[in-house]
């Protein structure tokens, strides 16, 4: 019988949530690194028991958990985050010169064979590399030393490289993305990137079609076939078709194509998953129901699901890193919220019931699968 | 040059308690003149952990929501190479590690 184990990070810490593979009943750990802000957990998909844990503080900055037995145990690894060479700028809120400064950690991304290589992405953004289990970490400055990189800004929370994406046919390429930059490509393992965001409208910044400026929230992708990619923006719902050349709006019929969070169902390559936010002024749901949309088409056709989630009197947010999917034959669906909720779907998003109610606000959830 | 070999005690705040996996109070061994920054030295030694959560990888300065306290005086803002006061030394008082009481 399988297992599945959610990975949830909190404000306040994180939680260890396990079911067999009928998905009914769900043991909750005792809460891990507690009074902590757990930005992200997540597994190695070459050596499931390794996890690790982005673990910050205002008081005590960063540091990196590291799991070897499935997150009984824990050891702080490496926490050291320099930037290469001297930093220089990037643009503040407020257009001036501002010295680029690490601040936390918001995405761990394992690599998808070798159980020592971690990726970091930061804030202020940036991608950092570990290869021996996160003791000691490196920048891939390359990002960091594009052309655009002192014209970036940060977006309301923070300048963020939030999303990290491995390609698992090119060991070479990878996408990134950062709020407010925009999404970029590497095809030569990090060493040189380009921005992917031809397409993306934003009337928020002075030229809404320019190279980078754009506050891309997630972007997903379906594991066979890396080629296409799913982006929320900070409004409209995207997809590309040729690995981020360009991108198309498939809001279609969406209530709000606000929304911090995407993900695609593990078997269908074309079934994606949102969760549209009223506005950028208004961060929880339309009408004050809690609804998922699902889209079967690859986007531009979306059906509310409600089954399950409040549908009256609900505030809450649902994070850009706080949904994830299982690989179970009926794909599960997981999402977390600024509530404290974590709920879970057995059936791909028809019917929806709360693993737990009550944790401190969810800042991210990742689900393993596990034989 | 470095002098005797002095225990002094360490009183941690609690978020660092529980990363190091101690108790409230530590013991580490430093060498004379007992200063902040060589108790800090020390601490970091014998707690890898710590390094980066009281003062910063690089320039080493105290993490603004953090205090030095010790025999009833703010020494925050002295020089970290300023010798600590003969109770340290001698191990009657601790110093103390304060966080800021802020936040929800």
């Amino acid at each position: 019988m399988s297992t599945v184990r959610v990975l949830v990070g909190t404000r306040k810490g994180a939680f260890i949530l396990t079911s067999d593979g009928k998905r009914k009943d769900w043991q909750v750990s005792e809460p891990l690194f507690t009074g902590w802000e757990i930005y992200h957990l997540k597994g190695s998909p070459a050596d499931p028991n390794r996890l690790f844990a982005s673990q910050c503080s205002g008081w005590f900055g960063q540091q990196i958990q590291r799991s070897d037995d499935g997150g009984v145990n824990w050891e702080p690894v490496g926490n050291k985050f320099t930037y290469d060479g001297v930093p220089g700028t990037h643009q503040w809120y407020d257009g001036t010169a501002h010295p680029w400064e690490f601040k936390r950690v918001w995405h761990l991304e394992p690599s998808l064979a070798d159980p020592d290589l971690v990726y970091a992405g930061v804030e202020d953004a940036a991608l950092f590399k570990s290869s021996d289990g996160g003791a000691t970490w490196e920048e891939l400055a390359g990002l960091r030393g594009h052309d655009t990189g002192p014209h970036w800004q940060p977006g309301a929370g923070g300048m963020c490289l939030h999303t990290i994406i491995l390609d698992p046919a090119d060991a070479g390429r990878m996408y990134i993305a950062i709020s407010a930059a925009g999404a970029f490509r590497t095809d030569d393992g990090g060493k040189n990137w380009k921005p992917i965001n031809k397409g993306l409208v934003s009337n928020f910044i002075p030229n809404p079609t320019a190279e980078v400026g754009h506050c891309v929230h997630h972007v997903a992708m379906h594991r066979e076939r890396p080629g296409v990619l799913f982006m929320q923006k900070h409004w409209d719902v995207m997809r590309s078709d040729n690995a981020g050349e360009s991108w198309q709006e498939v809001s279609g019929n969406l209530p709000t194509d606000f929304g911090f969070a995407i993900d695609v169902h593990a078997h269908e390559p074309e079934t994606l998953y949102v969760v549209p936010i009223k506005s950028d002024s208004e961060h929880f749901p339309l009408e004050g129901k809690l609804r998922v949309y699902r889209s079967r088409t690859g986007g531009n056709e979306w059906e509310a699901l409600t089954k399950g989630l409040p549908q009256k009197d609900c505030y809450v947010n649902v994070l850009r890193d706080a949904m994830a999917v299982d690989s179970l034959d009926e794909c599960g669906v997981y999402f977390g919220t600024t509530g404290g909720q974590v709920y879970a779907s057995a059936d791909a998003g028809d019917n929806w019931t709360p693993i737990v109610r009550d944790l401190p606000a969810v800042l991210s959830v990742e689900v393993q699968t596990l034989a | 040059m470095s002098g005797a070999m002095r225990t002094v005690k360490v009183v941690l705040p609690y978020h660092l308690r529980t990363l190091a996996k101690v108790g409230a109070e530590v013991e580490v061994e430093v060498a004379e003149p007992v200063t902040v920054r060589r108790v800090l030295d020390a601490l970091e030694n014998s707690y890898p952990m710590l390094r980066g959560t009281i003062r910063d990888h690089e320039t080493q300065k105290r993490r603004p929501f953090l205090r030095f306290f010790a025999c009833e005086q703010d020494l925050s803002h002295d020089a970290t190479d300023a010798p600590l006061p003969d109770e340290v030394v001698t191990g009657k008082e601790p110093l103390l590690i304060i966080g800021a009481i802020a936040g929800g």
